[in-house]
């Protein structure tokens, strides 16, 4: 951290940064350094292209010269490309107000970051020829917040392009800046052991790391800080929690296996559903399983590999005495003691500080 | 192709749906002719190694396919006057991007059209385009 930009001042780390904001936000707009090539036709043709949009306005002139815009003009959402700075990054070392705020939150471990809004307003479309110049303005800093992803600042700051006076679109882009989840290991299974996710009633999907961010035009900082993007996730499997299985995994966080009763007819069902298959009645509600069973059917798997685990693991079919079947992992046996008919009961892992899966264990008959 | 014009178009009306397949040629030759370089748009390796599952659209073609979606409806004479868009999940590739939207308001003679790209893991970008039609 160099000098000035409030690292040396006392305080809690909150309140240097918001005093440092408040400075950034005094500075106004600072302008960047102009698009290295004046908006031209090779460019446009080359983004039409590959965004596949046909308007004839963009790049044949004679269509151009008899439209709305008497030229060629650039497509408006292509602005920010003008400024964009390249492979190298070469000569374009002008700092903009944002740099040293998020340079300050990445050396607080405020390292994530995921873009949440852009927001574009087109002024006027620019003609061939013009060499938008951008200017970069701090809007604003908002935190600390807890978000899904961990505790935060939202920074918002605003990009205006001239073309030479005159502004033709500015920009506003918010980013949350945010310190990754300290994950808890899983601990590494035992020889015999199975760890390993059951697979239904809800389809599993990794846990997504946002977007990256699009960068400012022209502060290299900002881009680097971006590119680091991708917080990693704490366990990649999660079950997909929506309407219909949400009660199953309240239960599961409380130690509950629930199952879902048909609130008309009273069948119970597993995997839950919208309607029941008897009475097609939508109402439903739920009951708590005596949490024993016994292995109905079973694969010891083997191959592929599966994000997040050890090989093998056995994924089973548990019959409970309430009428229902469930898929799960069978754990703290060896695979080659699991079989038809095994007596088992059900166990909650804590696989992340979120998510607590049920699995099934042997028990006495 | 013809323009829509200020009479055509009414609030509640809705755009035709556009897919696109997010193949990897698309991902990175949109990252190019946007001017941006960063790995997690080109190169797989290079995009795992920082968590992500695979290359992915960069928000720069986010903003051009959103403008395309509103102008392949509207024509080529609608004149955009802006895109505010709220940015989710990470559109991947092999993913498949599905814009849907329709025409919520009017103010003067501008229209807003609020859009939604949505991938298998969610909303890649909602939001509204403020556009304006040409006088019949």
């Amino acid at each position: 951290m160099t000098a000035g930009t409030g690292a040396a001042e006392g305080g809690t780390f909150h309140e240097r940064l918001t005093a440092l904001a408040e400075r950034r936000i005094e500075m106004g707009e600072v302008r960047g350094v102009a698009a290295a090539d004046p908006v031209n036709l090779p460019m446009i043709r080359h983004w039409t292209d590959a965004i596949g949009d046909a308007n004839p306005l963009y790049t044949d002139p004679e269509a151009a010269e008899g439209g709305v815009h008497g030229e060629i003009v650039a497509p408006p959402a292509m602005i920010q490309v003008w400024s964009m700075p390249g492979v190298r990054r070469s000569g374009r070392q002008v700092s903009t107000p944002v740099d040293d705020v998020l340079r300050m939150l990445d050396e607080n471990g405020h390292t994530g970051v995921v873009a949440t809004n852009c927001e574009q307003t087109y002024h006027r479309y620019v003609r061939l020829g013009e060499r938008p110049v951008p200017a970069t303005r701090f809007a604003g800093l908002s935190g600390p917040k807890r978000t899904a992803l961990g505790e935060g600042y939202f920074v918002t700051w605003n990009v205006t392009w001239y073309a030479g006076d005159e502004p033709v679109a500015t920009m506003l882009f918010r980013v949350l800046k945010f310190r990754p989840r300290e994950r808890e290991e899983v601990p590494p299974p035992k020889p015999a052991t199975i760890n390993a996710a059951p697979r239904a009633p809800y389809l599993l999907r990794p846990a997504t790391p946002m977007d990256d961010a699009a960068r400012t035009p022209d502060p290299p900082k900002t881009v680097t800080a971006m590119d680091d993007a991708a917080p990693r996730a704490p366990y990649p499997l999660r079950p997909a929690v929506n309407r219909d299985t949400e009660f199953f995994w309240e239960g599961v966080a409380k130690g509950e296996l629930r199952i879902q009763k048909c609130a008309g007819c009273g069948e119970l069902r597993h995997p839950p559903g919208p309607v029941c298959p008897s009475c097609r009645s939508a109402d439903r509600t739920y009951v708590v399983a005596g949490g024993e069973g016994e292995v109905y059917s079973y694969v010891v798997h083997h191959h592929p590999p599966v994000p997040g685990r050890e090989t093998p693991f056995v994924v089973a079919v548990v019959e409970l005495p309430e009428g229902v079947r469930m898929v799960g992992n069978v754990t703290e046996c060896a695979s080659s003691e699991v079989g038809i008919g095994m007596p088992v009961r059900v166990t909650y892992r804590q696989m992340d500080d979120e998510l607590t899966l049920p699995m099934w264990i042997p028990r006495e008959a | 192709m013809r323009t829509l014009t200020d009479d055509e178009v009414e609030i509640g009306a809705v755009l035709p749906e556009l897919t696109i397949e997010l193949s990897p040629t698309l991902i990175v030759s949109t990252a190019l002719a946007t001017m941006d370089f960063t790995s997690v748009h080109h190169d797989v390796e290079g995009a795992r190694a920082q968590g992500s599952k695979d290359i992915f659209l960069n928000i720069l073609t986010t903003m051009g396919l959103v403008e395309r979606y509103v102008t392949d409806w509207a024509g080529p004479e609608a004149i955009l006057r802006g895109i505010n868009v709220k940015l989710g999940a990470p559109a991947y590739a092999g993913d498949r991007l599905s814009f849907t939207g329709a025409v919520v308001s009017q103010e003067g003679d501008e229209f807003t059209v609020e859009i939604r790209g949505k991938v298998s893991l969610g909303d890649h970008a909602s939001g509204t385009v403020r556009l304006v039609l040409p006088r019949r």
